[in-house]
């Protein structure tokens, strides 16, 4: 093990390496761009012996280690917000291809207008492909989760791509010391890729072609079992991580102050860290709360967040990211487990990478928690919590069912 | 390097219950390239006609290993295969792209310059049945001229793409067109293709009973009708030589040509333009035009010795 102080997207670079990636491909896009260039240069110099092919667009970067992992290769790209989108078709193909693959995606927000900041709104637009989706907090878990995707994509219980998910510039840009395990070790721990279907002239294997629509649901039901059955593998890789490593994260769901929590918020990615933040500060003046970062969006953590949900007297959802015409998605997902267990509010902020404190974050638990203790019951789907120049200015509780 | 049919494989590589109309050149086509490379390839196949011909699981129709993908990044997805039978130590593995026209010249178009620019080491066959026949006989870029198709009902107002022209702009290798009227030169030519090594690109012409409004048993006869009346020349670019192949000599001399109204008279397609002299006089003028390419190929890349080993820099 080396400390080595890392970027997220250097982080992702030295994992793909000791993950000992066969075929890499990619296409530009901010801020994903450094992994791009940091794997480039490490196939050129022959410190990772790989294929980089450099394509000309996202879709075909998708396509193409959809192509190599389909030979049975160890195949990874990334990419972020508009390159996602427009590989958007493939991601579903390689899905339901249930073909084991590593994505990257370094959130950003989507235009118009053009920005590139952080928001979730990519990574929930991916939300319904098949793909097992985890969202990263900070470097450290970057590198772990890569390195823990290969294993749990091609696990033989799961056969389903992987995206690990890394907040643009707050993480992809950001220095943190990051522990790097040795290539000994990770060898030990992450066997060379078996897979027991691939094309190649010998195995007459067809992918893709057309099915009778019964059996075509039957498919997509093998989906649904499988993602069932990554609940169970994404704990198991998490712990046998953390005897080998010395890092666990407490699987599908990461749970902090939670042991006698009253109150819960639920959020995920780099801005778990404000979270974490304000419930400390919140603890300090009396308030019992507890944060619920989800790792994963999909396989979905509803077991655990049903848990939360039963012992809580409520629970404040974070969304980066609107369902336009609905509410945020994270919240559709919560409200769909625990509604009727508690009460609930749905906040809409930090979009396009608009700040947001741990004080902001405190300030809408304080507010909740003294509605629930004055009205007993709380349901709250749509609460905007506005960049603080617009704060005020507009209704922040809108009345929606 | 002669192909004849006596020495060519006997096995089936259309099997029986495949889903090609009758008369089909995909079908045609897909047999050859078996014939041709043996059984050390796999297949890519975006969506279109041949998605379709290989029939329904868990059967399939065509004696390939397939994979079949999305429509614009069929050349990707090679050159992804092609990239891991490499790291796997399998350099001999025959990666081939199977596409439509729509699949090459317009939707794919760009995943497929991409890998061309790359020299990826693969070999890309467009079988241009001239539209977009899956979906029900839509337009494309290699539609020609004057076509009836069901999005252009009064006919195509613009002319085919040279496609073959731009993959040899991109400095490829390997570059040939071929019809499936002329098996043995489609064959001799994707053996010479196997050879070599990077981006290797064939054009097979592929008439369609069904999108051209022709019996179906006319498949092999319209396609050589669209070589002998200059339609459709056959040539190829082989590092830095271009040469006109043998069945195409002759039509070099225009007076040798087949007039154009035979080809088009058996075709449905051309109906509404077969009594009009000057729709055919600018199907003519695009003859014209296409020859006055080739021979200036031929002559530019007629090279020297010197000249041949600069062009031939991929070999």
């Amino acid at each position: 093990m080396t400390v080595m102080t890392l970027t997220g997207n250097y982080a992702v670079a030295y994992a793909v390496k000791l993950a000992r990636v066969q075929v890499i491909s990619a296409y530009p896009i901010t801020p994903q761009t450094t992994i791009v260039e940091k794997l480039s240069e490490m196939v050129d110099t022959g410190e990772l012996k790989a294929k980089m092919v450099r394509v000309e667009s996202e879709h075909a970067a998708l396509a193409t280690v959809f192509g190599a992992a389909s030979a049975g290769a160890r195949a990874f790209t990334a990419t972020a917000s508009h390159g996602l989108l427009y590989m958007h078709e493939v991601v579903w193909w390689a899905a339901a291809s249930r073909i084991p693959l590593v994505m990257a995606v370094v959130a950003r927000a989507i235009g118009p207008p053009w920005n590139i900041h952080v928001d979730h709104q990519d990574i929930f637009d991916q939300r319904d492909t098949g793909w097992i989706i985890s969202v990263a907090q900070e470097n450290q878990e970057v590198l772990d989760l890569t390195l823990q995707a290969f294993r749990i994509s091609e696990d033989p219980r799961v056969y389903l791509p992987m995206m690990v998910g890394l907040d643009g510039f707050i993480l992809s840009h950001t220095m943190a010391p990051v522990d790097v395990p040795d290539q000994e070790e990770v060898d030990d721990w992450l066997p060379p890729r078996r897979q027991p279907y691939y094309i190649a002239p010998e195995t007459g294997v067809v992918m893709g072609n057309i099915v009778p629509d019964d059996d075509y649901y039957m498919l997509r039901y093998s989906m649904q079992k499988a993602m069932e059955q990554a609940k169970k593998v994404i704990e198991e890789v998490d712990r046998e991580y953390g005897k080998r490593f010395g890092r666990s994260y407490g699987g599908l769901v990461e749970c902090t102050l939670c042991d006698d929590a009253d109150y819960y918020i639920v959020i995920t990615g780099s801005w778990a860290g404000e979270a974490k933040e304000a419930a400390r500060k919140l603890r300090e003046e009396g308030y019992r709360v507890g944060v619920a970062r989800i790792r994963f969006i999909r396989p979905w953590p509803g077991e655990m967040v049903r848990e939360l949900a039963a012992r809580a007297k409520g629970l404040v959802v974070f969304d980066r990211a609107i369902s336009f015409g609905s509410k945020g998605p994270l919240f559709l997902d919560v409200a769909a487990t625990a509604y009727g267990l508690t009460s609930m509010r749905g906040v809409i902020g930090g979009l396009g990478g608009s700040d947001v404190t741990a004080d902001d974050i405190a300030g809408v638990v304080r507010d909740f928690v003294g509605e629930v203790e004055e009205k007993g019951s709380v349901y709250e789907p749509l609460y905007w919590l506005f960049p603080a120049k617009y704060r005020g200015k507009f209704e922040a509780k809108e009345v929606v069912a | 390097m002669v192909v004849r049919i006596q020495d060519l494989p006997r096995r089936r590589y259309g099997m029986p219950g495949n889903a090609a109309c009758p008369g089909c050149p995909e079908a045609m086509g897909l047999r050859y390239i078996k014939m041709a490379l043996g059984d050390n390839v796999v297949l890519v196949i975006p969506a279109g006609c041949s998605s379709v011909i290989q029939g329904i699981w868990p059967k399939s129709g065509i004696n390939f290993p397939i994979l079949n993908i999305v429509f614009a990044s069929a050349a990707s997805a090679a050159a992804g295969m092609k990239a891991a039978f490499e790291m796997m130590g399998r350099d001999d593995v025959h990666v081939v792209v199977w596409a439509g026209d729509g699949g090459t010249a317009d939707i794919g178009f760009q995943s497929m310059s991409g890998a061309a620019e790359r020299n990826d080491d693969i070999i890309y066959i467009v079988a241009d049945n001239e539209a977009y026949m899956n979906t029900g006989i839509q337009r494309s870029g290699l539609t020609p001229y004057g076509a009836w198709t069901t999005t252009t009902p009064l006919g195509k107002k613009e002319h085919k793409k040279n496609l073959p022209f731009i993959m040899i702009a991109h400095d490829v290798p390997y570059v040939a067109t071929a019809s499936v009227g002329y098996p043995h030169d489609f064959i001799e030519k994707l053996r010479k293709a196997a050879k070599i090594r990077g981006f290797r690109y064939i054009h097979l012409h592929a008439p369609d009973p069904v999108g051209w409004r022709f019996d179906p048993s006319l498949t092999p006869k319209v396609a050589q009708l669209a070589v002998k009346t200059g339609m459709w020349p056959l040539f190829e670019y082989d590092r830095g030589v271009f040469r006109l192949s043998p069945f195409s000599k002759p039509y070099k001399d225009p007076s040798k040509r087949t007039p154009i109204i035979e080809y088009l008279k058996l075709q449905g397609r051309f109906r509404h333009i077969i009594d009009k002299p000057e729709e055919i006089k600018k199907l003519e003028e695009y003859v014209d035009r296409l020859w006055y390419w080739i021979d200036a190929l031929e002559k530019a890349f007629n090279p020297s010795e010197k000249a041949r080993e600069l062009l031939s820099r991929h070999a």
